[in-house]
């Protein structure tokens, strides 16, 4: 195609063919793919497309054409300025991805490596078989009551219906303190204290369990501990009866061991409860585990604490929160639950 | 309580089925099986041998050779290492290819090079009891003519079922082979009937011959007496003998061994008194003297009584026996006696029970009075068997018995409702129903309209009110047959705001990386000492060591002890914190110890700096009031490096760094950061109040100020002045930098603050920040003689 000179700019308008523009796009495209970074691709770019580019000049020269040939001619320039720059555009993004890809080589990590430690602790097992028991418990609509660890005689046996000559006092394995007169202030050789201090502050109805220290003359070894842990629990309401404890005690190990673990109530004998058992739960072989002690609250428990018998009756059951743990985990020495080895405490 | 099978079906002859199920029935009824097991079963190629003839090993003296007669008439060389046999002994012998109980397999062999054909055993060997003493002689009803017997067969033991039964204390009458009988008897719905024994008695009269005197009545609710003469003391037959050993008690001669069978057969503990030596065969039953009193017991010992002691006394009222605890060595049995004066009583449990704790002295008897023996005709029947048992040997039995009466309990029957007894136990079972279960073990019953009048059997003396008789109905009825439910007026459930916010003190140290220890409270004499602390804890009168013999006073020491155990086992730096009580002296005009909650952090590498920033955690999350920390010098800590610790003005605890030289004391190396709260008293305190305040929209400005302040103000002090002049616009503040040294003096250091002011309803003016920056400055150098650095 060619131009017709009409004024004096012609001149130069001639030049200004398809074949001038192409060159100039094949100049530019071999400027833009020979700079290999981004700083030189700026460069290139800007020697063509820049304010004082190459392709600008020109088009700062459309105005002195006709209008016809400033249209037709205006639209070639801006097809070759939209080529270049799209080869400018599709450099620059490989450009970037190479710089990319390098920065990101450049930070490439061995994520085994050894890092600073974020470190937790660990709740002692003991808690934890605590807090869940508690949980079931709560669940269940229970309250959680505690009480002193150094008991009197009354709290720890008489008022449990359990008199000084009474044969079941020496079961207990009482481990006494040097206060008051002989034996008059203990340790408390279970959690049951804790249902006379209980039911001698609070009317019924009653529903609590009281987990807690307990402490008996046995020797450490892999089996006992002389400070060791129980939970009790007791109800005294309207109308309870020994069906309801035997539901109970069957609703908790349900929920607490699992759906499939049969319970089962054996007659055994408390001063402090009358009836008696034994509970027992089963173990997958079909063999049965003793896992504590309950009753119906002996009528004479409530009279010593002020509660007629005649309208309240009630239960209460009792058993070890630390034989949990070490059946829970298969520890083969409870004394680890009190040696407070970090190695032990960690794994839990 | 051990039982044999064959001996329950002496008195219930239908008992039958798997032994593991009538373990079960057992159980069920309350006398929960702790052991079963098959006896009598024997060992294969044990047989009866004679010693014929006894030398020394030509090469060993530990051993010798013995000849024995294996029944063949053949003379056999063994090597034995015993040396209790005489020569025409009979022994148990096993012969070549006999696999012991133990496993091990007798082989023809040379022991110092002399033939051994077959091993002489003793009790243990066989598993015949404990005795490991030497070879078993076996005496009694085996003689020669069982040469070559299978030992079992001459000593008449055949397979049986022992049970070891748990008896609990209100079972007196499960103590015995005819009360377990009963009891299975009635929950298989079989007979149970006593085989009553017979005696043919001799002209002469008791009443010449003895006399029994019930001084105090509550001591002795019963005292039975009868004479036996022509006595000879020898071995039991060898039945008897077999029982008794598999119940667990050894023979010893034929007057004990029937006198531990009659208590274990029918519950009945008895004494025997050489008549001869008790003066007319006077017997009185009292107290032991107020004035004091001593006597020499069959063990040898001299016991000195006190006034609540049941005593014994001859006619000259010198005590011979401690009522139902121990006999008096004065009127024992000897191979010489004669004549026995027999003895059943039955004795108050109480006063018992109180003699044999105060003595230590328990026994197979004592066990029985203590629960309560039969006080009825079982008394009798013991007393008849006895002498039925003893007549065997030849023994005469004078006519009548002596029967002296004290207090015995109330036999009032008891009214029961069946009502009662159904709300109860949550079943449904009608009055003839009842009756069927309580008639079953020998409770009577009457008809009273719609109630029962029941009569506790004698045998039941722990049974005493409608309560228990409803356990029996229970027991019998089968606890797995009463039907399952759930109290009805349960409410919701929960833990109490105290319980909550101690999970949330744990959830808190835990989440910073502390490992939640429960050391024992025990201490050792002198721990709390090495910790700095006073000695005043709580002692054990009847501690199990004297390491553990006191009662911890503060978590210190067993912090102490817990850190030096885990670094003597290079467990590298550790932070433990604890929740447990201590036990403080008591309190003015109290019994008891003030007991209390308390928590503790340990870091073990970390200094007091280290502690406080825990505190300050434990601040914040559980929004503690004004909480200060006051110089002082705790008692254990770091002199220079704690402080006390106040919430709302009330001490309640320490923070800094343990002493280093308690922390060395207990061979703890490094430095310690420690806290201690009282957490009941913090937890019951005011806390956990968190106000809410706007997130302002508008631009905050940053001030930093640094102060030169003398070392007698603590930065906490001045951080209180500068939060009080900035007031309501100061958002956040924090000391960023100490610095120590020449440019500001040796008694000062210079704190640098960095303070963040806001205001949530418009952007602060570089006037108005600079106005509170003034009046900051002018606060601290004017409180704490500060100079702006």
């Amino acid at each position: 195609m060619t131009y017709v000179d009409k004024n004096p700019r012609t001149k130069l308008m001639t030049q200004l063919d398809q074949q001038t523009l192409n060159e100039m796009q094949a100049a530019a495209e071999a400027a833009i793919s020979a700079a290999d970074t981004l700083e030189a691709l700026g460069a290139a770019e800007a020697e063509v497309l820049g304010k004082k580019g190459s392709l600008t000049s020109l088009k700062k020269q459309l105005g002195g054409l006709e209008p016809e040939q400033r249209k037709e001619f205006g639209q070639l320039v801006n097809t070759t300025r939209s080529a270049i720059q799209e080869a400018s555009n599709s450099r620059r993004a490989e450009l970037s991805r190479v710089a990319r890809m390098a920065q990101l080589e450049d930070e490439r990590l061995d994520l085994t490596e050894l890092r600073d430690e974020v470190r937790r602790g660990h709740y002692h097992l003991v808690t934890q078989a605590r807090d869940r028991l508690e949980d079931v418990f709560v669940g269940m609509g229970f309250q959680v009551a505690e009480g002193p660890e150094v008991e009197t005689a009354w709290y720890n046996f008489e008022a449990l219906n359990i008199p000084d000559w009474h044969p079941a006092r020496g079961s207990f394995d009482t481990i006494f303190v040097d206060l008051g007169e002989p034996e008059e202030v203990m340790l408390r050789s279970h959690t049951s204290p804790v249902q006379i201090r209980t039911m001698e502050n609070q009317e019924p109805p009653i529903y609590i369990v009281a987990p807690g220290r307990t402490f008996r003359t046995d020797v450490a070894d892999a089996t006992h501990l002389p400070a060791f842990n129980q939970i009790e629990g007791l109800v005294i309401d309207k109308g309870i009866t020994l069906g309801d404890l035997s539901g109970t005690i069957d609703a908790f190990v349900k929920s607490f061991f699992g759906h499939d673990v049969k319970t089962r109530l054996r007659p055994s004998y408390f001063p402090f409860t009358e009836p008696s058992a034994e509970f027992d739960i089963s173990r997958a072989d079909g063999s049965w585990l003793e896992l504590g002690g309950c009753g119906m609250v002996n009528p004479q428990v409530l009279r010593n604490v002020g509660i007629d018998p005649d309208i309240w009756q009630g239960f209460a059951f009792g058993f070890g929160i630390d034989r949990l743990a070490v059946m829970r985990y298969q520890l083969d020495d409870i004394r680890e639950l009190v040696n407070n080895d970090v190695r032990f405490l960690r794994q839990f | 309580m051990k039982v044999l099978l064959s001996w329950l079906r002496e008195f219930a002859p239908d008992i039958d089925g798997d032994p593991v199920e009538l373990g079960e029935t057992l159980s069920a009824l309350g006398l929960a099986v702790e052991e079963m097991s098959v006896t009598g079963t024997g060992v294969d190629g044990v047989v009866v041998a004679k010693v014929l003839n006894l030398r020394p090993h030509p090469d060993a003296d530990k051993i010798q050779l013995v000849d024995v007669d294996a029944g063949d008439g053949e003379a056999l060389q063994v090597a034995c290492g015993a040396f209790n046999m005489s020569v025409g002994d009979l022994i148990p012998f096993a012969t070549i290819g006999t696999v012991m109980p133990n496993g091990m397999e007798i082989a023809q062999r040379k022991m110092r090079g002399e033939m051994s054909n077959g091993m002489c055993c003793s009790g243990a060997e066989l598993g015949m009891g404990d005795d490991h003493d030497g070879i078993m002689l076996l005496t009694g009803n085996v003689d020669e003519s069982k040469l070559g017997m299978p030992l079992n067969e001459a000593l008449g033991i055949t397979e049986d079922i022992l049970w070891d039964l748990e008896v609990n204390a209100n079972r007196p009458d499960a103590m015995s082979i005819a009360g377990v009988a009963r009891d299975l008897a009635a929950g298989l719905g079989i007979p149970f009937s006593f085989p009553e024994p017979t005696i043919s008695e001799t002209p002469e009269l008791i009443t010449d011959l003895a006399k029994i005197e019930v001084v105090d009545p509550t001591l002795c609710g019963r005292f039975l007496a009868r004479v036996l003469r022509d006595v000879q003391v020898g071995t039991s037959p060898q039945w008897l003998a077999n029982r008794i050993t598999a119940l667990g008690m050894r023979p010893i001669n034929s007057v004990v061994d029937i006198s531990n069978y009659v208590m274990l057969e029918l519950g009945q503990p008895n004494h025997t008194y050489d008549l001869n030596l008790v003066p007319e065969g006077h017997l009185r039953i009292r107290r032991a003297n107020a004035g004091g009193e001593s006597i020499v017991t069959l063990d040898g010992a001299e016991r000195q009584l006190i006034e609540s002691d049941g005593v014994i006394a001859n006619g000259a009222d010198e005590a011979i026996g401690i009522a139902g605890v121990m006999g008096g060595q004065s009127t024992e049995i000897s191979d010489s006696t004669t004549d026995v004066l027999l003895e059943m009583a039955w004795w108050d449990p109480p006063s018992i029970s109180r003699t044999v704790k105060r003595l230590n002295l328990p026994s197979e008897a004592s066990v029985r009075y203590r629960r309560g023996a039969d006080y009825g005709e079982n008394m009798e029947r013991a007393m008849l068997r006895f002498g039925q048992l003893l007549a065997e040997s030849g023994a005469t039995i004078v006519s009548g018995q002596l029967d002296e009466s004290g207090d015995t309990p109330d036999r009032t029957p008891i009214r029961v409702r069946p009502a009662k007894v159904n709300g109860l136990l949550g079943t449904d079972l009608s009055a003839a129903e009842m009756t069927t279960h309580l008639t079953s073990i020998g409770f009577g019953v009457e008809p009273a309209a719609e109630d029962l009048d029941v009569t506790i059997p004698t045998w039941r003396w722990d049974t005493q009110t409608e309560t228990d008789v409803s356990e029996e109905v229970g027991r019998l009825f089968g606890y797995e047959n009463i039907p399952r439910t759930v109290p009805k007026g349960i409410e919701a459930g929960g833990l109490s705001d105290y319980q909550k916010d101690r999970r949330l003190v744990r959830e808190i140290l835990v989440g910073a990386g502390c490992d939640e220890t429960q050391p024992m409270p025990f201490l050792a004499p002198g721990d709390l000492e090495k910790a700095g602390l006073p000695e005043q804890g709580v002692t054990l009168s009847n501690p199990i060591v004297h390491e553990e013999s006191i009662l911890r006073t503060s978590l210190l020491p067993g912090q102490l002890k817990t850190i030096a155990y885990n670094q003597s086992h290079r467990s590298g730096p550790v932070a433990l914190f604890e929740i447990g009580h201590i036990y403080l002296p008591p309190n003015d005009g109290e019994l008891l110890p003030d007991e209390r909650e308390a928590l503790c952090v340990a870091i073990a590498g970390g200094d007091a700096t280290s502690a406080v920033a825990m505190l300050d955690l434990l601040e914040a999350q559980l929004a503690l009031p004004n909480l200060q920390l006051r110089a002082a010098e705790p008692a254990g800590l770091h002199p220079t490096r704690s402080a006390d610790v106040f919430v709302a003005g009330k001490h309640r605890g320490e923070v800094g760094e343990v002493d280093p030289a308690v922390a060395e004391a207990f061979g703890v190396s490094g430095r310690v950061g420690w806290i201690q709260l009282d957490l009941g008293s913090v937890l019951n305190g005011p806390h956990g109040k968190k106000n809410y305040r706007r997130v302002s929209k508008f631009p905050s400005s940053d001030i930093d100020l640094a102060f030169v302040v003398g070392n007698d103000v603590s930065a906490a002090q001045v951080g209180i002045t500068i939060k009080k002049a900035a007031g309501d616009l100061l958002v956040d503040m924090s000391l960023f930098d100490t610095y120590r040294g020449e440019s500001v003096g040796t008694d000062a250091r210079s704190l640098a603050y960095a303070l963040r002011l806001q205001a949530d309803d418009r952007t602060l003016t570089d006037e108005e920040v600079g106005t509170l920056r003034q009046s900051v400055i002018d606060a601290v150098a004017k409180n704490h003689k500060a100079v702006l650095r």
